[in-house]
């Protein structure tokens, strides 16, 4: 058997007895390699030196032109996951996982010779281009697969995945000193030899989860489940072709429902650090600030897989209700705790949060599945992903610019954040409106038995 | 025949869970001990 004809789907359908928990470590495999983008950050300052060594020297990197490597991995995640979707779901999760491997392995080798050559647009090319492309299609890679091994929990399983993509930075966050510390020399900053050794990693790692990945046969479901014989109208038993999900209603305002939520998530997120120093100067030190940082890491982690859990027992709609009252809830409680100088309101505020900016990412691939069918939802969730590309601008933007405005207009830095705190409240609301419109797809839009499409993509 | 099966699996099982639950948890863990900082 050719390597190809291994990648192949008619390769991966899985033998009887197989057992289908064995999909979720695969999946874990490819998110929590990954997920290392949330900790590109560590290499920052390391690259602002790479010339000088103890300090930048003329000709080093700025942290400003750095910066575009992020942005660039974020913009070709959306877009490819969006591009390729179609592919990834009509070839397999296989397929999918080794050339998402390929791509953010090569990422990191490419962004290596260009450390090695000083070559910023190498990096851009290398982790912001091609890795992006690999971020994109392995995110969405193991998706409709969980959804068809679990339909009794469906939320739980794409949970468990997407829990892996905030979970990598915790791996690779650490792994990246230790190793950068290993090749650190007086006359040497050990950032390529790192990118080398994480790349190999990385792509070891994600072909394990690409070797043990498989899809259910056809017609497979779990013993003793039978599918609910009384349905919500909300959860539907049709597919809907993936060019022509973008033609309904549903799809716009689910997107809308996400960029919302993200939105209102990633402004915090980004700043929590200098946020709670600010609103509560002389209580929180850096020290406890960057504490305070990783407990928000651990919450949005924890929140994708809770949150897309909980969704299985009180439906995708109800879970998307709880996080705009209730984030608009807590929204309008943070300038009420920095006034009081509540530091554990603040802090369990923003925890529960986090937790559900984590639960939108980790909810929504059920939500499509409930939409839209089983068939094409890995491919719908790909192009849905462009909304997190526009709440990445939106999110830091709002927060970063209104802060700027209100310190440059006299307001005091402790309240400098309460308009942030309404204007996402806010956010949330126009969020809670359009996931109240949220309705059945038009049968009109459904795929008949005797479609021709239906031959690109084998349940 | 079903019971060798059965702790094949069992086995494949614990091996991939242990692939991704160890450095999973070993991140967790660091982690947590740097959020700790919050509270002193």
């Amino acid at each position: 058997m050719s390597l190809f004809s291994f990648l192949d789907r008619e390769h991966t359908i899985a033998k009887p007895g197989y057992s289908r928990w064995l999909v979720p470590p695969a999946a874990l495999c490819v998110h929590l390699c990954i997920g290392q983008a949330y900790a590109l950050s560590v290499f920052n300052l390391p690259m602002t030196k790479l010339l000088g060594i103890t300090q930048s020297a003329p000709g080093d990197w700025k942290l400003t032109e750095l910066g575009w490597i992020f942005s660039l991995a974020m913009l070709f995640l959306g877009g490819s996951a969006a591009v390729f979707g179609r592919w990834v779901e009509e070839g397999g999760p296989r397929r999918a996982m080794f050339t998402a491997a390929l791509c953010w392995a090569g990422g990191f080798l490419i962004s290596a010779f260009g450390i090695y050559t000083h070559t910023l647009w190498l990096i851009y090319i290398g982790y912001g281009v091609i890795g992006g492309c690999g971020l994109g299609i392995g995110y969405i890679s193991p998706v409709s697969t969980l959804i068809k091994w679990f339909p009794d929990r469906p939320g739980m399983a794409t949970g468990m995945a997407i829990m892996g993509f905030g979970g990598g930075a915790f791996i690779a966050s650490p792994l990246s000193v230790w190793l950068m510390g290993k090749f650190n020399t007086a006359t040497h900053v050990g950032v390529m030899e790192t990118f080398v050794i994480m790349g190999l990693i990385y792509f070891c790692f994600m072909m394990v989860g690409a070797a043990i990945v498989r899809v259910p046969a056809p017609g497979w479901k779990p013993e003793g489940y039978t599918p609910p014989a009384t349905s919500s109208k909300l959860i539907s038993k049709n597919d809907v072709y993936v060019y022509d999900a973008v033609k309904t209603p549903q799809f716009w305002l689910i997107w809308w429902v996400l960029c919302l939520n993200v939105t209102a998530g990633i402004g915090v997120l980004g700043q929590a650090s200098a946020m709670s120093q600010e609103m509560f100067p002389g209580h929180i030190t850096p020290i406890a600030a960057a504490g305070f940082v990783g407990l928000m890491s651990l919450f949005n982690m924890g929140g994708r897989f809770f949150w897309a859990s909980t969704s299985d027992f009180i439906g995708r709609k109800n879970t998307y209700f709880v996080f705009m009252v209730l984030g608009f809830v807590l929204y309008c409680t943070v300038p009420t705790a920095g006034a009081t100088g509540n530091v554990a309101l603040f802090v369990g505020c923003f925890l529960i949060i986090i937790s559900m900016y984590g639960g939108g990412f980790s909810t929504v691939p059920a939500y499509l599945k409930d939409m839209f069918g089983v068939r094409y939802v890995g491919a719908i969730h790909g192009l849905l992903l462009t909304a997190w590309s526009a709440a990445g601008i939106f999110g830091p933007v709002i927060v970063n610019y209104l802060r700027e405005y209100n310190v440059t207009h006299g307001v005091p830095k402790a309240q400098a954040y309460n308009t942030t705190m309404y204007i996402m409240a806010g956010l949330l609301v126009v969020g809670f409106i359009c996931n109240l419109l949220v309705k059945a797809v038009a049968d009109r839009y459904h795929m008949k038995a005797n479609d021709p499409r239906l031959a690109g993509a084998k349940a | 025949m079903a019971n060798q099966t059965e702790s094949s699996n069992s086995l494949k099982l614990f091996l991939a869970w242990s692939f991704v639950g160890i450095p999973l948890l070993l991140g967790v863990y660091n982690t947590l001990l740097n959020a700790m900082k919050l509270f002193q």
